[in-house]
């Protein structure tokens, strides 16, 4: 490894390291954030039960098809309050403290990436679980699973990604605060979390089918279904983590621009 | 061997057209303690925060240990130690965690870390807080860790930014007591910003005293006082003394001008009173009129920052108390 790879690599261990400790002194907050994610499933899951009887959705148990729609919506309204935590870092000095310190600014934003990346697998984790004692079924198996909890985590990197870089700019709570306000209903209800396309109007439709969160849906769906169809997962898949990439990169620039501008 | 801090013709603007800086330029020579001086808002911090890599100036060279800071951050950055004035360490964290995670950052061993840790535990004396949450310490050790934090990696350049604002004096007191001692190390040279013209004075061997983003006088405390008009020379008599043997033998030392008698007591001014002094009393004494007492008053860093400055520091600062003179 070359000596700047090698710099990166420990400092990206040693950031993650600090994220990961400060979770596991307080693993009540990562319990806590669970009780919303709760509350959809059987809120939801009971007060719409009826709805997979309507000619066309395609499921016989509704609690089958929210569970995917609560584990994505949950990464999403998760990851998409991380900017939050930044702000903190910016106001306490601690995110300063770090930028004079060698340690790479890559360092800085993948520890983000992969706390965010932890909590949210293990988040989702627990929903599936949680959704198995209610009786729900998995018939994709394993591999299935295995996408949905990926695709949690992808859209959560890209919603923390977004939250962070919002932080950076623009360094106002109420800022981030209100564009999660405006977006969470939106970005859930435009996309098929709760929802089945073939009975959208078809303008949700067409929204839907370019929202992140239906990607991420779609994907999951595909490959959990009974008749498992990997080309949908593939395809949705691969423009998740362009968008990723794209999301994070922003990331990383923004902490640049912010010693800019500060 | 290159200056430890070299910047020139700083300048940076801020968005609102705010020029926090306008043409800065300061030198901190190897092992030296400069203190810049300034009202909030002066430029201090911009300056600091140029220096320390965290933002890029609009106009202006600076270099630190001989690395340029724009062009070669990294470097600079493994040379510098930064106390800033949010403390910035994590609270939730024990002090010895935050120490442990800061050496690890500049590339220490474990080895190495845990020892330079234990060393600085012990000697900022927070050896018994050393595994409580930071948001249990009090402000003094908030502030004395902050500075164990900035020394972890043995840095040849300190930043101090403003370290004692919103200490109690105690806590103060503690503080400067540990600066001096870090002052004193040869290796180490330290930038100091403070508004505390008692703390510029204490600490800091030589002085920038900074205005609307310039430095706007430079020079030992005593320089600087020194190029004011002179010292005040009081002198008492137990009687009021005849006015001309008085006047005679004073106007014949140079140096000694502004002579006022009024009843039993003179005012003079005098370039350096403290050698003017012993000059005073034996011309007095010659000119038999001897004098009962004589004493000097020293210009403050107040009247320094008035003469270049323009105003009155205090002014600004309505809550230095126990700090300003």
């Amino acid at each position: 490894m070359t000596a700047p790879m090698t710099a990166l690599v420990t400092g990206t261990w040693w950031m993650t390291h600090r994220r990961l400790s400060a979770l596991l002194r307080n693993p009540v907050v990562l319990v806590l954030t669970l009780a919303q994610p709760m509350v959809w499933l059987f809120l939801f899951g009971e007060l719409f039960e009826k709805v997979v009887e309507l000619p066309g959705f395609g499921v016989r148990s509704y609690l089958d098809y929210i569970v995917p729609g609560v584990v994505i919506m949950n990464a999403v309204s998760l990851n998409s309050f991380a900017g939050m935590a930044t702000m903190d870092e910016i106001e306490r000095g601690t995110l300063d403290r770090f930028l004079v310190t060698p340690v790479r600014r890559g360092a800085i934003a993948n520890a983000g990436v992969i706390e965010q990346a932890l909590s949210t697998a293990f988040q989702s984790l627990v929903i599936i679980v949680l959704g198995w004692a209610a009786g729900a079924h998995y018939p994709g198996g394993a591999p299935g699973l295995a996408v949905l909890v990926a695709a949690s985590v992808l859209i959560g990197i890209v919603l923390a990604a977004l939250s962070n870089t919002l932080a950076l700019l623009v360094r106002d709570r109420n800022t981030i605060i209100g564009l999660n306000v405006m977006l969470l209903l939106p970005l859930t209800f435009l996309s098929s979390a709760f929802m089945a396309k073939d009975l959208m109007p078809s303008w949700i439709r067409h929204v839907a089918a370019v929202n992140p969160v239906s990607w991420a849906l779609d994907a999951s769906r595909a490959v959990l279904s009974g008749d498992p169809d990997w080309s949908p997962a593939a395809l949705h898949g691969s423009w998740l983590l362009v968008l990723t990439a794209a999301t994070v990169t922003l990331a990383t620039y923004s902490l640049r621009s912010y010693q800019k501008t500060q | 061997m290159a200056h430890a801090i070299e910047a020139d013709g700083l300048v940076k603007t801020y968005p609102g057209d705010v020029r926090a800086l306008d043409g800065l330029s300061i030198t901190v020579g190897q092992g030296e303690i400069l203190g810049v001086l300034g009202p909030n808002g002066a430029g201090k911090s911009t300056t600091v925060k140029i220096l320390t890599t965290l933002i890029r100036p609009d106009a202006g060279t600076a270099a630190v240990a001989g690395h340029d800071v724009l062009r070669r951050p990294d470097r600079v950055r493994r040379i510098i130690g930064v106390v800033s004035q949010k403390s910035g360490a994590d609270p939730e964290a024990s002090g010895r965690d935050n120490l442990i995670l800061q050496g690890r950052l500049y590339g220490l061993s474990g080895t190495r870390t845990r020892r330079r840790t234990a060393e600085l535990l012990a000697r900022f004396d927070l050896d018994d807080a050393a595994s409580r949450p930071v948001k249990t310490y009090s402000g003094g050790m908030r502030r004395r860790l902050d500075v164990a934090l900035g020394l972890v990696h043995r840095p040849q350049v300190l930043f101090l930014d403003e370290p004692t604002t919103g200490l109690a004096p105690e806590a103060r007191a503690a503080l400067w007591a540990e600066i001096a001692r870090l002052a004193g190390d040869e290796a180490l040279a330290i930038l100091l910003t403070t508004h505390y013209l008692e703390e510029a004075d204490r600490l800091a061997r030589r002085l920038a005293i900074v205005d609307r983003g310039r430095v706007v006088a430079e020079g030992t405390p005593d320089a600087l006082k020194g190029e004011l008009r002179g010292d005040a020379v009081h002198v008492e008599w137990r009687e009021p003394p005849p006015e001309p043997p008085v006047r005679d033998a004073l106007g014949r030392l140079p140096g000694v001008r502004e002579i006022v008698l009024d009843g039993p007591r003179l005012s003079a001014r005098a370039d350096d009173g403290a050698s003017a002094v012993p000059a005073v009393l034996a011309a007095l004494d010659q000119a038999g009129v001897p004098a009962a007492a004589a004493t000097v008053a020293r210009p403050s860093l107040d009247d320094v920052y008035l003469r270049y400055a323009g105003r009155r520091f205090t002014r600004h600062e309505p809550s230095t108390a126990g700090g300003a003179r």
